[in-house]
């Protein structure tokens, strides 16, 4: 069913290039992402990030270059690249009609998975959605939302997860919640490709990060290598505030589970 | 690739007809305007319209119904736009699936939404006092003609639906097919309007596919207009699935 994993990079891409009209997204980009490990792909608004994501999906044809997904080339073996991957979109392309159930089950049927209901139901206990799922998306809150789009990835076992801004729009606790089901995600060998423009978000979760801008890559590396091609840091005594995240998760935290069931449970 | 083309086409209607039954309301919505219509004209303006002996609401039942179907599509137009909006259309598009069942899930949805909108108009017409002794075979051919009329105008529905920048745009190109009957032989003969109102009221397709259910419903021949009706119901579905399909290339690139 799914598609053999090849030996090399999980994600090669080479000098891909990608113009609309006169307009350059993508001027020659190139990266190799490794099996098993979480990559991000870091940089601002308009850099290229999603318009990367999309050609290496399949949703879009680059004018130049070359890139594969799991082996297979994206022009030319498109099906298999789609046997291969799951995208999770920037703006979680979940279906609000439908319940959370009825989603994972509708996913569970397109990848022709046998009891798409059991499927379902595996599912919505491991991201602490049980509860909620007979209710329509539309009475979710954001980070139950991102949840379910992550657990609808998952269906399939996909070798390769694109996650485009993941937690773009999240409050400080669903982005927690959205990395820690990333991090177990990484943990059972998928590989993830993660476009983000959060500085923290790559910190906290990429084994490498390439930073890409105007269309281009301009750094690649781990973080401690990153760290490197930068003055070495001075000693300051400087005296630590809490920042404001901090002083946020501690004034509501400690009850985690309460705000992730029952923030939008009053309106059915 | 095809093998499963009927499994994820059946998959996706599932989803999309769980859109229509849950909003009845687009199903009141595409009939209201419709079923005003024909209050109007049958209470207001009928008396002062000669259209023979038979009553008025068999006279224009035919043109209120194609008014039912043009609506109808533009929440087709709608559905298929919130999708590429949303980014499911884009979720679907890279799963391993049969592509296409996309979009074919919303044309057997937008053919089911369309039909029950009728039945919903039909009710309402004979509770007016719409009678027709037509038999089996003449209620067949009118569900026959109004299928593929509703065919043809959802694959029109379809270009807007995948093209269109904003839900206005995805709608409006709707209310010109909504306001067509008006200048045809739907609600006034023909012969009754001024040169070239009447020349284009008569080379348009709504007139023939007006003549023909009205005259399947009175038990008359349908003469010519049948073919002429096809041709148009034909001729309109072969070239919006072309342009669909081109828009459809574009989208998926």
């Amino acid at each position: 069913m799914t598609a053999q994993s090849i030996a090399g990079p999980a994600i090669r891409v080479q000098g891909l290039k990608k113009s609309y009209g006169k307009l350059e997204v993508l001027g020659g980009v190139d990266f190799d992402v490794v099996p098993g490990s979480i990559f991000a792909l870091l940089g601002s608004n308009g850099a290229g990030k999603t318009t990367t994501v999309r050609i290496l999906a399949t949703l879009l044809k680059a004018d130049a270059g070359v890139a594969s997904v799991n082996g297979f080339d994206v022009a030319t073996q498109a099906a298999n690249v789609r046997e291969s991957i799951s995208l999770t979109g920037q703006f979680a392309a979940v279906d609000e009609i439908l319940s959370g159930r009825e989603n994972l089950a509708l996913v569970a049927r397109l990848r022709h998975i046998k009891d798409p209901g059991a499927t379902a139901e595996v599912l919505l206990r491991r991201f602490s959605l049980s509860e909620a799922g007979a209710r329509r998306v539309s009475t979710y809150s954001g980070g139950m939302r991102r949840r379910l789009d992550i657990a609808m990835s998952l269906i399939g076992n996909s070798p390769v997860i694109f996650l485009d801004e993941p937690t773009a729009g999240l409050d400080p606790e669903a982005r927690i919640e959205v990395w820690e089901a990333v991090k177990e995600l990484a943990g059972h060998g998928t590989t993830v490709l993660l476009t983000t423009q959060y500085l923290d978000e790559a910190e906290q979760l990429a084994d490498r990060i390439a930073i890409l801008h105007q269309g281009r890559i301009i750094v690649n590396g781990t973080l401690p290598e990153l760290k490197q091609l930068f003055p070495p840091a001075k000693v300051e005594y400087v005296e630590k505030q809490p920042t404001l995240e901090e002083i946020f998760l501690a004034v509501i935290g400690g009850d985690k589970s309460d705000t992730t069931g029952t923030t939008t449970g009053g309106r059915r | 690739m095809t093998t499963y083309f009927f499994n994820d086409t059946a998959a996706l209607t599932g989803r999309t007809l769980r859109h229509v039954t849950r909003s009845m309301d687009t199903i009141i919505t595409t009939a209201i305007t419709p079923v005003a219509m024909m209050l109007m004209f049958v209470y207001v303006f009928g008396g002062a319209i000669d259209t023979g002996s038979a009553p008025y609401v068999n006279y224009m039942l035919p043109g209120i119904l194609l008014m039912t179907i043009a609506s109808g599509i533009s929440y087709t137009a709608y559905r298929l736009f919130t999708d590429v909006k949303s980014g499911i259309f884009e979720r679907f598009q890279s799963m391993p699936i049969a592509r296409s069942g996309v979009l074919w899930a919303h044309v057997v949805t937008s053919l089911v939404a369309n039909v029950i909108a009728l039945v919903v108009v039909v009710g309402v017409a004979v509770l007016m006092g719409f009678r027709s002794g037509a038999g089996v075979l003449a209620w067949l051919a009118v569900a026959g003609i109004l299928l593929l009329f509703t065919l043809a105008l959802t694959w029109l529905a379809v270009i807007p639906g995948l093209s269109a920048s904003s839900v206005e745009g995805a709608g409006a190109f709707a209310y010109p097919l909504i306001f067509l009957p008006f200048v045809s032989s739907a609600f006034v003969p023909t012969k009754t309007m001024p040169g070239p109102v009447r020349w284009f009221a008569e080379h348009q397709p709504v007139t023939s596919i007006v003549n023909t259910i009205r005259n399947l419903f009175a038990q008359q021949p349908v003469g010519d207009d049948i073919w002429t009706a096809l041709a148009w119901c034909v001729g309109i579905l072969v070239v919006a699935y072309i342009f669909a399909m081109a828009a459809y290339r574009r989208k998926i690139a």
